[in-house]
């Protein structure tokens, strides 16, 4: 059998992902570059894993984009919702999984997924950007901290405190008040994790929560919100090491399938 | 022989009247009211008074993209953001704040029914005081039960008694009986009409796009006690029982997927609404004003038993029968639930039914984040993931169906 190549593109708000997959199976080559729609970052990412995998675009069989920049990419055979895509990429690293929590830049979903990874059904954040990445970045700025230290920090901390506002710019003034008052940075940064993690954990109740639960998306490298997850939730929560390429591969997979018709 | 006039224009035409009506009466030096849209409409008219309505004329100010502004002037007399989109409107254009998109005469008194909601009483009781007017107020409580107890019929008996007397002393006239049952004749035939016509949601492929429900819903609102409504209403049904036998729609996209719309559109915003949803061919084929604005009566208590049923005062087990039965009807495969930041009451208890309609129905249920006036609570691109993500959901069980 000759070798079939797809790629997927996640053009997401904060950063952009993509995956070139052989077979429908196996990755050849992926990339992040932490801009997303809008900017030069879809361009370079694409530029990236064809340089990795020494493709050239005409090697590809189909091409599929997703994310919230999707559809500024004139290009591609065609687009789907990042709904769908995470729920394939999923399914395909965890067959058992039947439910994912993704948290992107400025979503939370929850979906639902059949036996047969079929997505069933799904619920996502109101407008408000509490409980998403862009919650935990002005967080993180706020406390001068680097985001990708977040997780490090909670999973030392000793003491439980609240932050209850649910409004990005009154938790903001809320961790700037705990500051004041010197309680252990430790303790704020473990505080906005379960500040995000009830947020999300609403949402899932919604839909059901059954395992296993999978988390996929940017914020699952942050193992404070895992963890706080798990609590919250009573639940196991699995995450990939490709977690926030899974808008990216759950596309190539899906160009996979889409490439003989 | 003159052209047939098509319905649609019929029924736009009738809402006209109905303003030019009220300025016709106010310049004659005759009182005009303002009323809520579930007020019982019967009285007025038969005593032939001039009536306009606030939330038509908030909806249709808001789809002419002035709903922020006046929301603002709203908000800069004081009143909240949180409150009603329509009431901000409303109090705005009572205060003087001018609205060309849709303009109506002031008030000389208010017809109030908080069967829709009770932001209702407060917005009517700030405008009775900023014109000091009277206010004729006919208080429904909020249903908990299924069935409407002799004690409700009872207490808003009297109170529609009173309301007569009010509103005869407002008109200098008498109430007449034959003109009161005659009204009342009307009302029930142009309900029936209305129900016919959304009847004609459960041919597969519809008939007609159910958006334009929320179009002809400005005609039950404004003139259902009125003869012409009936007719008007009859001849859409007419025409649309020949669109059946001809399959022709005003839907004019492929019908690939049938959906629910819960809750009041976000009038400042119904182009970028409408328009994912025509890309992917999904036809609103249920909306829940079918079932809760045609209500028929034949005597005075079920009358008062009728008002008792408007969407946001029926219970929970009320409320989710009404969608359910439309939705299993009209052979819905998903439904958009607009989580509307204006209207509490509705949105307030979504959570549960969009529970329930995912277990009885075992549909795909989707929720968004909007407003009916306001446009400053809506994001496009947020609705348009959600609107394909339901998109995607129904294919695969179209997929699965088929597959079977
Ligand atoms: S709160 Fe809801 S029911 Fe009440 S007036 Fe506003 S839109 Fe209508």
């Amino acid at each position: 059998m000759s070798e079939i190549f797809t790629m997927g593109i996640d053009v997401g708000s904060t950063s952009s992902k993509c995956i070139i997959l052989k077979n429908g199976k196996e990755i050849v080559s992926k990339s992040m570059i932490p801009v997303g729609a809008g900017t030069s970052g879809p361009r370079r990412v694409v530029e990236a894993v064809l340089r990795e995998s020494k493709l050239s675009i005409e090697d590809l069989s189909y091409i599929l984009a997703t994310g919230y920049g999707r559809h500024m990419m004139d290009w591609v055979h065609s687009e789907m919702s990042e709904l769908s895509c995470h729920a394939k990429a999923a399914y395909f690293l965890y067959p058992n999984v039947r439910t994912v929590i993704d948290i992107g830049g400025q979503d939370a979903k929850v979906l639902r997924i059949s036996p047969q990874g079929m997505l069933t059904n799904f619920a996502m954040n109101d407008k408000c950007a509490a409980g998403t990445g862009r919650f935990l970045d002005v967080m993180a700025r706020v406390i001068e901290v680097e985001v990708d230290d977040l997780g490090v920090l909670s999973a030392q901390s000793t003491n439980v405190i609240n932050i209850s506002s649910t409004c990005t710019v009154f938790a903001e003034s809320e961790v700037i008040s705990q500051l004041a008052q010197n309680t252990h940075i430790n303790d704020i940064v473990r505080g906005i994790h379960r500040s995000v993690a009830g947020r999300v954990a609403g949402l899932a109740k919604r839909v059901g929560v059954e395992d296993d639960v999978v988390m996929t998306g940017g914020v699952a490298k942050n193992n404070g919100v895992v963890v706080a997850l798990e609590e919250e939730l009573y639940k196991k929560i699995h995450v990939s090491p490709l977690a926030q390429y899974a808008g990216a591969l759950g596309a190539a997979l899906y160009a996979f399938d889409k490439r003989e018709s | 022989m003159s052209e047939k006039i098509p319905a649609k224009i019929r029924l736009r035409s009738i809402v006209d009247k109905v303003y030019q009506n009220a300025w016709d009466a106010k310049e004659r030096g005759e009182p005009v009211g303002w009323s809520s849209s579930k007020f019982p409409a019967e009285i007025a008219e038969a005593l032939g008074l001039a009536v306009c309505y606030p939330e038509n004329q908030a909806a249709a100010i808001s789809a002419k993209h002035g709903g922020q502004r006046m929301c603002e002037h709203a908000e800069a007399l004081g009143y909240d953001n949180d409150i009603c989109g329509y009431a901000r409107i409303s109090m705005a254009y009572a205060a003087g704040f001018e609205a060309e998109e849709k303009a109506m005469p002031q008030p000389d008194f208010l017809l109030c029914c908080n069967n829709i909601c009770n932001c209702m009483t407060k917005w009517y009781e700030n405008i009775a005081r900023m014109h000091d007017i009277p206010l004729v107020m006919i208080d429904v409580p909020y249903n908990n039960t299924v069935e409407v107890g002799d004690d409700y019929v009872q207490y808003i008996r009297g109170q529609f008694d009173d309301a007569i007397k009010q509103l005869e002393e407002i008109s200098g006239r008498k109430m007449n009986e034959k003109k009161f049952e005659e009204v009342c004749a009307n009302s029930n035939r142009t309900a029936k009409a209305w129900l016919k016509v959304c009847s004609y949601l459960q041919y597969k492929p519809s008939p007609f796009a159910g958006f334009d429900l929320f179009n002809h819903m400005a005609v039950v609102v404004t003139a259902r006690c009125k003869l012409e409504s009936a007719l008007a209403f009859e001849a859409l049904a007419e025409e649309l029982q020949e669109n059946v036998k001809n399959n022709h729609s005003t839907w004019k996209y492929e019908e690939k997927h049938r959906i629910m719309f819960e809750g009041i559109p976000c009038w400042p915003q119904l182009q970028p609404l409408f328009k994912p949803l025509k890309e992917n061919g999904m036809n609103t084929t249920a909306v829940v004003y079918a079932p809760a604005f045609g209500f028929a009566y034949s005597n005075l208590d079920e009358l008062m038993k009728a008002y008792c049923k408007a969407p946001n005062s029926v219970c929970l087990e009320t409320g989710v029968d009404w969608r359910e039965g439309i939705c299993r009807e009209n052979k819905v495969d998903g439904i958009l639930v607009h989580y509307n930041r204006s209207c509490k009451p509705w949105s307030g208890y979504m959570p549960e039914m969009e529970r329930r309609f995912r277990k009885d129905l075992g549909v795909p249920v989707v929720s968004f984040d909007g407003d009916q006036a306001d446009p400053r609570n809506f994001s496009e691109a947020q609705y348009n993931t959600r609107v394909e993500g339901l998109y995607e959901v129904m294919e695969e069980y179209k997929a699965k169906k088929e597959a079977k």
